[in-house]
């Protein structure tokens, strides 16, 4: 039997929104994952602490909030700082189009907007799972 | 691919990272990771192990929390499993221990690690018993093991630990739900959570008239006798009162005989459940190759399912590695 593949599910900033991410987790579990759910308002540093402890294959950090652009390069630097090279970031919320194109120059695996259907979350993540081999 | 073994070092020098890989090859019940659990085996032994279960909602989490920051203002360096129960259907699981942890986050001497039933595939208790173990390695003085206290394996698990702790609360149907689980037997110390709640007396009471019923009057006085304690994470109270009564077990138990007969016992469990992984992966691997050829020569009815499952058995059980097989004398040879 293989292993379920693991993702933390994070919810970074200040909105006090959780509802759309309850929803994505349940989908994922659905879909035979084991997700790790942080709870509300976590800080970069954080979120990266949890997901090395967890050696999550994915790390989702989900932002409505509109503080992508520097919540993603401490994520990045703290996982750089870690070691931990081979963590696929996936970013999930509303954000505009320039902001997408910038998070996956980041280094950003994949935006996935809120209106984004759980199946194509699933998929999406299986074969950036596949991409990456066994670790 | 990072090899095991280069892991143990930098497991001994307490590395997140690696500690973490680690973990997971030991829940994936990886072949290559065998050598390096080996080490790490013998490597263990000096953390003190808490388990703690209850039913669903009891407040556990909660509670692991509050102990934990206690135990840090102590200076202990505490690593948490957390094991929650997958999905029957698609096998996933949603772990959110995490969300009652959230103050523990920042501190590098915490290190919580989140597992789902179903999610080893070497085996629950296996993984459980490895990844404390690794803990242990990396330095962690306190593990705390939860798990939900319905279910034969997250039971055994968190028997398998120095000092377990029984949490019921009030105000969630049955009154004394450790009965009702058959766990009330397992407990060092007794907790009733959310004693802040007006309801919380009555589950005391009432757990209190269970143990003595259950203890028989005319005996000698064990060496132990577990307390019940009464905890609120709403005003912080009793948590002193829990970590004192758990240092309490450990010094009672401490080179005596409940002591020994307690690690025995451990290493007991964590052999059985080796031993019956190994054997079972045999199978599974046996199974796989000559199932299918046995199973032909049932069809037409010429043997039965017993004679054809025991010379199968035979085979799988008593061979050192796949590929040996009983020659007609008795005598194996590798084919
Ligand atoms: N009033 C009150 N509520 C509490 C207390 N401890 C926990 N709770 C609440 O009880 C609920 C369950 O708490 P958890 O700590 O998640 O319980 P758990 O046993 O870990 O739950 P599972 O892991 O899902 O089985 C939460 O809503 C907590 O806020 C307490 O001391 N007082
Ligand atoms: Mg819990």
């Amino acid at each position: 039997m293989a292993s379920p593949i693991r993702i933390l599910l994070a919810k970074v900033g200040l909105d006090g929104h959780d509802r759309g991410v309850k929803v994505v987790a349940r989908a994922l579990r659905d879909a035979g994952m084991d997700v790790i759910y942080s709870g509300l308002h976590r800080t970069p540093d954080e979120v990266v602490t949890a997901a090395i402890q967890e050696d999550v294959d994915v790390l989702g950090v989900s932002l409505l909030s509109g503080v992508q652009m520097t919540v993603f390069p401490k994520i990045f630097a703290r996982l750089k700082q870690e070691g931990a090279n081979d963590m696929i970031v996936v970013a999930g919320g509303v954000m505009p189009d320039e902001d997408v194109v910038a998070l996956k120059k980041m280094g950003v695996s994949e935006v996935l907007l809120q209106d984004t259907p759980p199946e194509k979350i699933v998929s999406r993540l299986r074969e950036l799972v596949a991409q990456r081999g066994a670790r | 691919m990072v090899p095991s073994s280069e892991l143990v070092a930098r497991v001994q020098a307490g590395e997140p990272a690696a500690i973490a890989r680690l973990i997971s090859r030991a829940e994936q019940g990886a072949p290559e990771a065998r050598d390096a659990l080996t080490r790490i085996y013998k490597l263990a032994g000096l953390a003190e192990i808490i388990g703690i279960t209850g039913v669903p909602g009891s407040g556990k989490s909660t509670l692991v929390a509050k102990l934990t920051e206690k135990l840090r203002a102590n200076g202990v360096k505490v690593g948490v499993i957390a094991i929650d129960p997958s999905s029957p259907y698609s096998g996933g699981a949603i772990l959110g221990d995490r969300i009652r942890m959230a103050e523990l986050a920042g501190d590098p001497g915490v290190y919580i690690r989140s597992m789902a039933t179903h999610g080893a595939s070497g085996g629950l208790a296996h993984a459980a018993l490895e990844a404390a173990d690794i803990l242990d390695v990396a330095g962690f003085g306190t593990i705390i093991v939860e798990t939900v206290g319905v279910g034969q394996d997250e039971v055994e698990i968190v028997k398998a630990s120095h000092t377990t702790v029984v949490v019921s609360a009030p105000g969630l149907g049955d009154e004394v739900q450790a009965i009702k689980a058959g766990i009330l037997e397992i407990a060092d110390i007794h907790v009733v959570s959310k004693c802040d709640r007006s309801d919380a007396n009555r589950t005391v009471v009432e757990l209190k008239q269970m143990l003595t019923l259950g203890s028989k009057a005319k005996d000698a006085k064990p060496p132990w006798q577990p307390p019940v304690i009464g905890t609120s994470a709403v005003s912080g109270d009793g948590f002193d009162a829990l970590l004192e009564a758990i240092e309490r077990h450990r010094a009672t138990a401490a080179g005596g005989p409940l002591g020994r007969e307690r690690r025995l016992a451990i290493a007991q469990f964590r052999l059985k459940k080796t031993a019956e992984t190994m054997l079972l992966r045999r199978f599974a691997d046996d199974f796989a190759q000559d199932g299918a050829a046995l199973a032909r020569r049932l069809t037409c009815r010429e043997t039965d399912p017993y004679s054809v499952a025991a010379e199968f058995l035979e085979q799988t059980t008593f061979c050192e590695s796949h590929g040996a097989r009983h020659e007609p004398d008795g005598r194996s040879k590798i084919a």
